[in-house]
């Protein structure tokens, strides 16, 4: 009870990251694409006014995991971190361009300096989930041994199932980010955008589902077990999944946004739980179940008082963040002069002034 | 690792005790002076950057912790894994509250802003004991039992995030941060003060933060005599290895400078005066000091690099604290600063002299507990990572993060400038800094104004 108690924390703080922290991600990729200075400008700015506020908090989800894991199953996490560190290690050098090239384009006017910083984000937030998505599908395919092997640093994550579930990771960002984008240009009062990134959530949305369906042809050769979990017992998340993401497209086409944002994030959700369904019980697939790899009661139990505490404390300050946000109280963030500033316009508008 | 956590430390710092020297100006903003608030906004967008770098360096080490050190993790992940469950509550707290006062600053009613910068204060101190406990942990374990056959049972949490370590570890990296953000904070106020820059603001600029650190200066040198004890008590070898003490005995000189030879544990250069080491550690001359050649030598660390680091510490702290003792006395004595420009001049350094002696500290605490990673249970050449290709990754790290802080300093360097820029224009324009509307931070945002130069909206981004 204590150890299924300390695995859906564990499954809710990995759901919580792919929702909020791939919203954050797919925002990147969205810069990434969006063109020369001139044509990419508004919906540059429309995403750093969308995650300035909330990135590093969406963020500290990933910390939430890695702290839960190595507390609560440790020789698992020590397994995945020496047999994964490739990927791993790229993700944190991601990580850290990604951080610091949002934060540092924020703060910079000169055009140079803000292509700059903005491709330093944009590239690494592509490279980040594909290689986060990359550990997913390396743990999930049974390729992590138990106590960690160091020397098939390559192919232990070279191969069609982590590589589909990096692919998968970066398409369902895009989606999730679309969405939310859609919405944010509502809010900012901006047809144009709008219809934007309707436009790709929409392309967005099809493409997730079109990796999914080659995913589940990949994942029955490659990882048997997790196909059956998949068609099996996890079969009502997955149909989940894909009804709440149909229903969003079939929203966001017909020009009704309202109601998406929950449906998108729902849809990444089933298949995250779907997959967790699949596994278990197993934490490393055929090797260790989840009460094997799990620390002592006594950890267990801290653990369980941490995030007792922080959902004490945790909660209402996220409530508060998400409705000043959303109640326009949080607003040092201007589009008009993110997008002038994203033309090169900013310098001269304050030698204007 | 240890150069990845030399480069976080620093802004980790600045994120424990820079909202504090914010919310000072913020506070003093609010009340009614103008140059604190316009410096209380500056600073929190400077807050904002260092922030940002430190929270991704920050989960860089928590890849690493797994990447580099499996066999500590793997380990003794159950119980040292404790106290980072706790800091990742403070962290989470901190983004929170740093997003909403960061974005707060124009539509949320002054006081109520304000208050929300305190739990960004709070959670600081908070992530500060949980971290430091982890690393007191790694001095002094407990709160679990190893069998003989290297299981760990019988695991008490509290027992583990409690241990010895932490009463005298968290003060002093606490204060340890004040002093940092502080004199560094200062000193960028001081060098604009040597060019010329010698208005109320800068004046202002300087000397908030210059008193935070000079408040902490003369605590942390008792709060720090009380840690070397504490060492001496509990990690006698890392004390041996602090004060280069040879011969078990009582009567030990304080040795300043100076190199021990690891064989025969004769000391070259370096002046001794006799008895002091004694006396510090038991007030009485009469006081032993174990000494290294009783330790077989694989279990002992390096010692001249703990006790240079240690001096190291020990000198550019002492530089601070007569700093801040000679701002002390003249305040009290005067109500202003020191005239002199020795002053300015000497305070200019005390950022880097802070940093210096942040990172010689920490030099002493993790090279002294060498060979160990888990002092007396686990060496360090038994977590390492087998991982090939280990120098590789250590030299992507320096790149990188010489890259990222390059990029930091030159971000924050322009944002100075286009701040200066616009003070020089709003003083061109007759308008003093001072003059700038008080509450115009917390207004409604102006629309297409374009009158005049000192648009505070647009000159501080």
């Amino acid at each position: 009870m204590l150890i299924d108690t300390i695995a859906v924390i564990l499954w809710a703080g990995v759901t919580l990251y792919a929702v909020f922290g791939g919203a954050d991600f797919g925002s990147g990729l969205w810069d990434l694409v969006a063109g020369g200075d001139r044509r990419g400008a508004r919906p540059r700015a429309l995403i750093d006014v969308s995650i300035a506020p909330v990135w590093e908090a969406n963020h500290v989800w990933l910390i939430f995991c890695l702290v839960v894991l190595w507390t609560a199953f440790p020789t698992v996490f020590a397994a995945i971190m020496t047999t994964l560190y490739i990927p791993l290690g790229l993700a944190a050098i991601g990580i850290v361009f990604r951080g610091a090239g949002f934060a540092y384009r924020h703060v910079t006017r000169s055009l140079a300096g803000r292509r700059l910083y903005g491709a330093t984000f944009a590239i690494s937030s592509v490279i980040t989930p594909f290689f986060l998505g990359a550990v997913a599908g390396a743990v999930a395919s049974g390729r992590v041994p138990i106590g960690g092997d160091a020397t098939a640093p390559i192919s232990s994550w070279w191969a069609p199932v982590p590589v589909f579930c990096g692919v998968l990771a970066v398409v369902v960002c895009a989606w999730l980010a679309a969405v939310f984008l859609v919405h944010e240009a509502h809010r900012q009062g901006d047809a144009a955008l709008q219809r934007y990134f309707t436009v790709r959530a929409v392309g967005a949305g099809v493409a997730a589902g079109v990796v999914a369906m080659v995913g589940i042809v990949l994942l029955r050769n490659d990882a048997p077990e997790l196909y059956d979990g998949l068609t099996g017992i996890a079969l009502p998340l997955v149909a989940a999944s894909a009804v709440f993401g149909t229903t969003a497209l079939a929203l966001l086409w017909s020009g009704r946004p309202r109601g998406t944002r929950p449906l998108a994030a729902g849809s990444v959700a089933a298949v995250v739980w779907a997959w967790g369904l699949a596994q278990h019980p197993w934490m490393l697939p055929d090797l260790v179940t989840v009460a094997d790899a799990a620390a002592p009661a006594a950890t267990l139990w801290a653990v369980v008082v941490a995030v007792a505490v922080a959902a004490v404390l945790i909660t209402p300050a996220f409530v508060l963040l998400y409705w000043l946000d959303q109640h326009s109280m949080l607003d040092s963030v201007d589009l008009e002069w993110e997008a002038a500033a994203n033309e090169g316009l900013a310098d001269t508008e304050a030698t204007a002034d | 690792m240890a150069f990845t956590l030399g480069v976080h430390i620093i802004l980790a710092c600045f994120g424990v005790a820079f909202p504090a020297i914010v919310l000072i100006a913020n506070w003093k903003g609010i009340r009614g002076d103008a140059d604190a608030l316009l410096l209380a906004r500056r600073w929190s967008k400077v807050m904002a950057v260092l922030f940002a770098v430190g929270a991704v360096t920050g989960t860089v080490l928590s890849f690493e912790l797994g990447l580099l050190w499996p066999g500590l993790m793997g380990r003794y992940g159950d119980v040292f894994g404790i106290p980072f469950a706790f800091e990742a509550i403070f962290f989470f707290t901190e983004a929170i509250f740093i997003a909403i006062y960061l974005y707060g600053w124009k539509r949320l009613p002054p006081k109520k802003h304000f208050l929300t910068g305190i739990p960004i204060v709070l959670a600081g101190a908070g992530g500060t004991f949980s971290i430091v406990s982890a690393n007191g942990w790694m001095n002094h374990p407990s709160g679990f039992t190893e069998l003989p056959d290297g299981s760990i049972v019988d695991i008490q949490p509290l027992a583990a995030i409690f241990n010895e370590g932490v009463w005298h570890q968290v003060p002093h990296m606490y204060l340890a941060a004040y002093i940092v953000a502080g004199c560094c904070v200062a000193s960028v106020y001081a060098v604009g003060m040597l060019k010329g820059r010698r208005d109320r603001y800068h004046t202002l600029g300087f000397c908030i933060p210059f008193t935070v650190a000079a408040i902490a200066l003369p605590l942390q040198f008792f709060v720090g005599d009380q840690a070397a004890r504490a060492v001496y008590d509990k990690q006698p070898v890392k004390f041996a290895a602090m004060e280069l003490v040879w011969e078990t005995g009582p009567n030990q000189p304080e040795v300043i400078g100076g190199i021990m030879d690891p064989e025969t544990g004769e000391i070259s250069w370096g002046i001794q005066i006799p008895d002091v080491a004694s006396i510090l550690s038991g007030f009485s001359p009469d006081t032993v000091i174990e000494g290294l050649a009783d330790v077989p030598p694989e279990d002992r660390p390096p010692a001249n690099i703990v006790h240079l680091a240690f001096d190291v510490m020990i000198f550019a702290g002492s530089a601070l604290l007569a700093m801040a003792a000679w701002y002390g006395f003249v305040w009290w004595r005067r109500r202003r600063l020191p005239k002199t420009r020795w002053f300015l001049r000497a305070t200019a350094t005390s950022g880097v002299l802070a940093v210096i002696a942040l990172e010689a500290g920490w030099i002493v605490t993790e090279v002294g507990r060498q060979p160990w990673v888990v002092y007396g249970h686990l060496r360090t050449e038994d977590a390492v990572t087998d991982a090939g290709g280990l120098w590789w990754w250590f030299a992507l790290a320096v790149a990188i993060y010489v890259v990222v802080i390059t990029a930091g300093i030159v971000v924050i360097r322009t944002m100075a400038k286009r701040w200066q820029a616009a003070d020089a224009a709003a003083a061109e324009a007759g308008l003093a800094a001072d003059t700038i509307d008080p509450h115009a931070p917390y207004a409604p945002r102006p629309r297409g104004r374009a009158d005049t130069g000192a648009d505070a909206e647009r000159g501080d981004r």
